[in-house]
């Protein structure tokens, strides 16, 4: 019980001398940190599209403006092959050779 | 109060990966956050960069939170580790560069006689070196010992809150506390003889 008293006393010194040793702090914010924050987060995205380039092409080549700019003849052909596809079932596997 | 009924929608959406969401959390506890951060580094430059550091790390984990729970204790938590982590980083760098105060010369005129040792306490150059002195035996307390020094000894933090924020027991505080006192009398040593 006395070592507690004597440890707690020595504790509260050290406390004392310390408080009197360091600056105190100003634990108010001066500036708004949101547009830092926010670089942050730009860069981090950034960060994450080079590293993953096949996630940008995905989305650049489903972005409305890139499916906007397909011509009329290539959706065709592509019905086309979906209807061929349908008709002949078979013929899937023939197709994702030549793919 | 407004804030206060949208805050369980906000915590949702937070959760949910809203970035307008995570702006309304940021602006309501960037200034709590920095004022803690601040208390443990000691240094408002790296306290705001750890901030922003912090909420980064929150927003990348936003799909961990529970937005039934308190997202001021999270964050605290959060921020508590990258204060420490900041820690860890600087003194290494500190210990690279180590600037030492000469060893003997404030020792050899504290020891001997009460009366020349008051005497020296008296002497500003005296003083400023014994602060000195003290300024680097905290510095160089472990990072995890020097977290719990700043907020109990000097911030006088309860030992309840210290530990919600650190994660660990109160038990585990004051194990810390203790041995962060005897570090710290152990480097001071002779300086006053009280300690």
């Amino acid at each position: 019980m006395n070592e507690k008293l004597m440890n707690e006393k020595k504790e509260k010194q050290l406390a004392a001398r310390l408080q009197q040793s360091l600056t105190p702090m100003d634990r108010e914010l001066n500036r708004e940190l949101w547009p830092q924050m926010l670089r942050r987060l730009n860069i981090d995205e950034r960060e994450i599209d080079e590293r993953a380039p096949g996630r940008q092409w995905l989305a650049v080549l489903f972005s409305p403006a890139a499916l906007s700019s397909v011509p009329w003849f290539d959706w065709a052909l592509l019905a086309v092959l979906v209807v061929g596809v349908c008709i002949f079932p078979k013929s899937i596997p023939i197709w994702l050779y030549h793919l | 109060m407004e804030l206060l009924e949208q805050r369980p929608k906000v915590l949702a959406q937070f959760a949910a990966g809203e970035l307008e969401a995570f702006e309304t959390l940021f602006r309501q506890f960037q200034q709590e956050v920095y004022g803690w951060i601040v208390r443990i580094v000691r240094d408002p430059a790296a306290a705001e960069d750890l901030t922003v550091e912090t909420f980064w790390r929150i927003y990348r984990a936003h799909a961990r939170f529970d937005p039934d729970r308190s997202f001021g204790a999270w964050a605290r938590r959060i921020a508590s580790n990258v204060a420490i982590d900041y820690l860890k980083t600087a003194q290494a760098r500190e210990t690279q560069l180590s600037v030492s105060l000469p060893e003997e010369s404030m020792q050899a005129s504290l020891a001997g006689d009460p009366a020349r040792q008051h005497g020296a306490i008296q002497n500003p150059a005296i003083q400023r070196e014994v602060r000195e002195r003290t300024q680097l035996a905290f510095q160089q307390l472990p990072a995890k010992l020097r977290a719990v020094a700043a907020l109990a000894l000097i911030e006088e933090c309860p030992h309840s809150e210290i530990a919600e924020a650190l994660n660990i027991s109160t038990a585990a505080v004051k194990s810390r506390l203790f041995r962060a006192v005897r570090l710290l009398r152990n480097k001071l040593g002779n300086l006053d003889s009280s300690l």
